[in-house]
């Protein structure tokens, strides 16, 4: 079962890669424009591996490992996807219950956040680097901005999709706003808060490439934008088939932490 | 005698719709004695559920005044607890944690709420079921969660919105007597909306039939055939057959104010 599914999934992308090195090899693309797929795979067994060769002085074996170009560009890409959409889901949770729950809330701040949403976090380059500078503050700071609003909208939307009757049972039974609040609303809404912060991780990896191509010089983002300035096609391809495996690993991980967490959801099913 | 338990005075209800004001109902005065099991029995339209949640106090009446032990009623409370038609078990808990949650509400130790627990899954026959989500769960099943998470607020009156009106005839049955059997274990006064004659005549001390909008009280009638009572017996059919066309003439009413 698993084996068969295992199957029809790698079963285009494998294709896909036949024929381009099929094509390749006959010549019909310029390898400067579009490198064969075994060029961009021995590319990036180049950049996966480490540098200098092993030297028990200087580092543990695990570190020499770990100590290719590649390693410490997927590790500084995903530090700042973390690190910005942790702050961005931090103000967007707490923000959207508020705005979901609140009707004055809501009217307060819809409009200005319905004004700031259509803004691409892009948009904010020159002021990010403006106000925060080069290096990770800014990257932070537009990573935060492409998970805030996914959170955000899908948050308000789960805390006002809470079944009435819900909130009846729970005062009927006794409980106070706090506790409603906490044991009733807050898990009716899981589902749509789980699904935008999904939607927001996605959005974190768009930015941080973006982000990386301006203000630092490592990660993933850099290293593409480095290696348009030496026409390497196959090390920006191999680049760009990195942040695609890293983006499906974090999904992964996200969509399991789901259905542990929504183990209890028919719509799972 | 005793003072009744339930007081419900000159009670109207009237909801303001988008078009003419509906008046749902009109007039209500009746006196529900504690340990009672009344049946509120009528076609859909009657007013019965809103009288049942303006004595739970989910809605407050127009005119009139609910008194419960004498004090009018408020806010909905645990001393009033309700079971809805559509079960309303909050899925993101495990059946025995919806049953303890009025309890973790009331702060009681964690002791008391694992005992209260255990009782009522057995009272219940939901002990096996205890680690499951409502999902996995029949409608009968969920049911029976729901009485039990009413159960253990121990509250005094138990009211009940049609909750067995979703459910195929055996559970139904099934939870009919396990109902009577909870009933006459607790002593508890219960309020049963249903639409159906059969259910109210099964299980009620009194019934009391309503009419058509504006609901008001059409006949309040005791019901003293002894338990378990049989519905295939010639004394529940007379009783059926008297209340039978009564209700048949508000359903006849319904029924012309809808298509007309």
């Amino acid at each position: 079962m698993t084996g068969s599914r295992l199957l029809r999934g790698v079963l285009v992308p494998l294709a896909a890669l036949l024929i381009w090195q099929a094509l390749s090899a006959r010549h019909v693309f310029n390898p400067q424009v579009l490198p064969s797929p075994l060029a961009v795979f021995s590319r990036w067994l180049a950049y996966l591996k480490p540098p200098d060769p092993f030297d028990p002085a200087l580092m543990s074996r695990a570190r020499w490992c770990l100590s290719g170009e590649l390693i410490q560009d997927a590790c500084g890409s995903l530090y700042r996807v973390l690190v910005g959409f942790l702050l961005g889901t931090g103000l967007a949770l707490p923000l959207g219950l508020a705005m979901g729950y609140s009707r004055l809330c809501h009217a307060l701040l819809d409009p200005l956040l319905q004004i700031l949403r259509p803004i691409p976090p892009i948009a904010y380059i020159p002021l990010a680097i403006l106000w925060f500078g080069l290096g990770n503050p800014p990257a932070f700071f537009l990573i935060s901005l492409g998970a805030f609003f996914p959170v955000l909208v899908n948050t308000i939307a789960g805390v006002h999709s809470v079944d009435g009757i819900y909130l009846r049972v729970a005062r009927n039974l006794g409980a106070g706003r706090f506790t409603t609040f906490r044991r009733v609303i807050l898990p009716a809404a899981a589902p749509y808060i789980l699904a935008g912060a999904r939607i927001g991780m996605g959005t974190a990896f768009i930015v941080v490439i973006v982000s990386e191509m301006i203000a630092v010089n490592n990660g993933l983002g850099y290293r593409i934008l480095e290696a348009r300035e030496y026409m390497w096609s196959d090390k920006i391809i191999a680049g760009m088939l990195t942040i695609g495996l890293l983006g499906l690993g974090i999904d992964t991980l996200m969509g399991a932490l789901t259905r542990r967490l929504l183990r209890w959801h028919r719509g799972l099913e | 005698m005793s003072v009744a338990q339930i007081q419900i005075q000159g009670v109207r209800k009237t909801f303001q719709g988008a078009g003419a004001p509906v008046t749902a109902l009109t007039d209500i005065d009746l006196e529900l004695r504690a340990g009672e099991f009344v049946c509120l029995l009528g076609p859909s339209g009657c007013g019965k559920s809103t009288l049942l949640n303006i004595i739970a106090g989910f809605l407050a009446p127009s005119a009139g005044r609910v008194l419960v032990d004498g004090a009018p009623v408020g806010a909905p409370g645990p001393e009033r607890g309700m079971v809805f038609q559509e079960y309303a078990l909050f899925p993101w808990m495990t059946v025995e944690a919806n049953i303890a949650f009025g309890l973790e509400i009331k702060g009681r130790p964690r002791g008391e709420i694992r005992d209260t627990v255990d009782r009522l899954l057995v009272m219940l026959r939901l002990t096996e079921f205890r680690a499951r989500f409502p999902k996995d769960l029949s409608g009968g099943m969920r049911q029976r969660v729901a009485i039990a998470r009413v159960l253990a607020l121990d509250s005094p009156i138990l009211l009940m919105d049609d909750p067995f009106g979703a459910l195929d005839a055996l559970t139904r049955r099934t939870l009919q007597d396990e109902l009577l059997r909870v009933w006459e274990d607790l002593k508890k006064t219960v309020v049963f909306v249903t639409h159906s004659l059969e259910e109210s005549i099964y299980l009620a001390d009194r019934i009391v039939l309503m009419t058509y909008r504006p609901g008001t009280v059409k006949l309040d009638m005791a019901i003293r055939l002894p338990r378990m009572r049989d519905p295939a017996s010639g004394e529940f059919n007379a009783v059926k057959k008297e209340l039978g066309s009564l209700l048949m003439a508000e359903q006849q009413r319904h029924v012309e104010a809808e298509f007309s």
